[in-house]
């Protein structure tokens, strides 16, 4: 049977610690392995840093976090979605993460992160809210 | 009804173990120890950064920032850690890292911050290239 976990929250970087603990309940749900975990929970927090920094320049808003989190699914995926204007996040350029500590600009290093800890990413506009889409694959 | 009042507690307390980073400073002769324990994230990187700068204002310039009780960190976690190693590297002084594993080395090696801080296996190691 399917298990689909969903959950609202205010766009504050104060509710960072809510979403965390709501998004681990259903990674253990799915039995995602820690390491898994870990970047899903990196790839979480920039996603919903960005939000809280972009989506609402002039009021407050929502984001939901919906989680396709079934145990005997091949797949963990999560989608991320607000009602901000429209903005593809993953339309940021990498950083280049060869450069000296002195020179460095890390402005695109939390999209970054979203691209290397999931298997897969993508975003969509779907009823005038902005969806990102992680996927993570079951590696046991 | 005593039983409600345990989950709410047990709730509580994860929920504070999630929220938690906590910073231990011990002043060697050779730098000063900051301990960094739970988590450096977008919540918690702004006091990491206010309590570092209050030691580099103090007159504090060599630090080695211990690692071993981080449980996690991300792109804000990393973004304290390069302010305040400008800082440091401003008024010539130095910072080294030690004890980085697990998830949070791997934070490290994706971002080629591993490239950019030396890090050391342990705080003695650290201590004694600080000198």
């Amino acid at each position: 049977m399917a298990h689909k976990f969903e959950k609202i929250f205010a766009a504050n970087i104060d509710k960072l610690a809510e979403i965390t603990e709501f998004v681990e309940e259903c990674a253990d749900h799915f039995g995602l392995e820690a390491k898994q975990k870990f970047g899903l929970l990196v790839a979480l927090e920039e996603a919903f840093v960005n939000i809280c920094s972009y989506a609402y320049p002039n009021h407050d808003g929502m984001v939901e976090f919906a989680c396709d989190a079934d145990a005997d699914a091949d797949s963990f995926v999560m989608e991320i979605s607000d009602s901000g204007s429209p903005f593809n996040v993953l339309s940021l350029p990498d950083p280049d993460i060869s450069m000296d500590i002195e020179d460095r600009d890390i402005g695109g290093l939390g999209v970054y992160f979203i691209r290397r800890m999931t298997d897969k990413v993508s975003y969509r506009r779907k009823n005038d809210q902005n969806v990102l889409k992680l996927v993570l694959n079951r590696t046991s | 009804m005593r039983n409600v009042a345990l989950t709410r507690l047990s709730h509580f307390i994860k929920f504070l173990t999630i929220t938690y980073m906590t910073i231990e400073i011990k002043k060697e002769s050779a730098a000063l120890v900051v301990k960094v324990a739970g988590r450096l994230d977008a919540v918690t990187a702004p006091e990491y950064e206010k309590k570092v700068n209050e030691l580099i204002a103090d007159g504090e310039i060599n630090f080695v920032v211990d690692f071993e009780q981080l449980e996690y960190i991300s792109s804000a976690g990393l973004r304290a850690l390069l302010a305040t190693a400008k800082r440091i590297k401003g008024k010539s002084g130095k910072i080294l890292l030690a004890n980085i594993k697990g998830g949070v080395k791997e934070v490290f090696d994706i971002s080629g911050f591993g490239t950019i801080f030396p890090m050391h296996d342990s705080v003695a190691s650290a201590l004694s290239a600080s000198v």
